[in-house]
């Protein structure tokens, strides 16, 4: 329960941050990424403020035995620099920068209903479900290792 | 063009920030959207709720600084058939390398995983190459200005 009012909290900061910082707007996204063109550095400023408090957060957690509010921290499973790693980022990216949306922000624009940003997470949802439903399965027969998340 | 917001920027990276903090210090959980929304396609489980309550915090956020501060500006240059690619390579890409922009560039980094470096380096290259190949050269049909 409580676990639950601290998610919704952080959720709830979360989205009043992307909707502070312009990363809603594809289009801002897009002029980061666009080195070459009239360079909007925004972004960088985004993740190097969140980094900053994250990595606080990061110390915090070291001097305590487990969470607050939970047995231990969860940890991604996977540790090593894979191909799976490396091939997912690049399409990661690609779509980053074509549509200017990453899932946070495209998500927290529905909130708005509008209409580009729930074409893209449609898409974005049924690519989830390609590799959940698709790939995975037949990658973890193949292994036999569970797959983690970050 | 899109006039850079140092300020408003960074404290809305502060709040991002802060969110992470939040659910990482009290929950244990990594503020990482992209496998808060993958684990939804697995069987539910005792985490289903909570991630639950993270996303429709997500929109209820987005609205909550809408009403209270300014609607954000939003503005989208891609086509339909563009936003379906991109939304395919998004969602599946994050799975495949478990991870996007939240869960590798803030929760990741932060923890200094090594992975997550490699990761955002990799999904900010192909970025900012796929931008360029749409804004500067003539292979997508667009050419440079558009």
């Amino acid at each position: 329960m409580k676990n639950c009012v601290i998610a919704l909290l952080s959720g709830l900061v979360f989205g009043m941050g992307l909707s502070v910082s312009g990363m809603m707007n594809p289009a801002k996204v897009q002029n980061f990424l666009d080195v070459a063109g009239d360079w909007d550095p925004s972004l960088a400023l985004v993740m190097g403020a969140a980094l900053l408090v994250s990595s606080a957060g990061q110390f915090l957690a070291r001097r305590l035995q487990a969470p607050v509010l939970a047995a231990g921290f969860s940890l991604p499973t996977r540790n090593r620099l894979d191909l799976r790693l490396i091939l997912g980022a690049s399409l990661f990216g690609v779509g980053w920068g074509v549509a200017g949306f990453c899932p946070g922000p495209a998500l927290a624009n529905l909130a708005f209903v509008r209409s580009e940003a729930a074409f893209f997470v449609l898409a974005m949802l049924v690519g989830i479900g390609l590799y959940r439903w698709g790939l995975q399965p037949i990658l973890e027969q193949r292994s036999g290792i569970c797959d983690g998340r970050e | 063009m899109t006039s850079f917001t140092p300020w408003s920027s960074m404290l809305g990276g502060l709040l991002i920030g802060s969110a992470a903090l939040l659910l990482w210090v009290l929950n244990g959980r990594i503020a990482g959207i992209s496998g808060i929304l993958g684990s939804c396609y697995s069987k539910p489980d005792s985490d289903s709720v909570w991630r639950l309550f993270f996303l429709a915090g997500i929109l209820l956020g987005a609205g909550l600084s809408a009403w209270m501060i300014r609607v954000p500006d939003f503005s989208v240059v891609a086509s339909p058939a563009r936003l379906v690619f991109a939304g395919l390579l998004v969602g599946f890409g994050t799975q495949l390398g478990s991870g996007c922009t939240s869960g590798h560039g803030v929760c990741g980094l932060a923890r200094g995983s090594k992975r997550s470096l490699v990761a955002t380096l990799v999904f900010m290259g192909t970025g900012v190459l796929a931008i360029y190949l749409i804004r500067h050269t003539e292979l997508f049909g667009l050419g440079a200005g558009s």
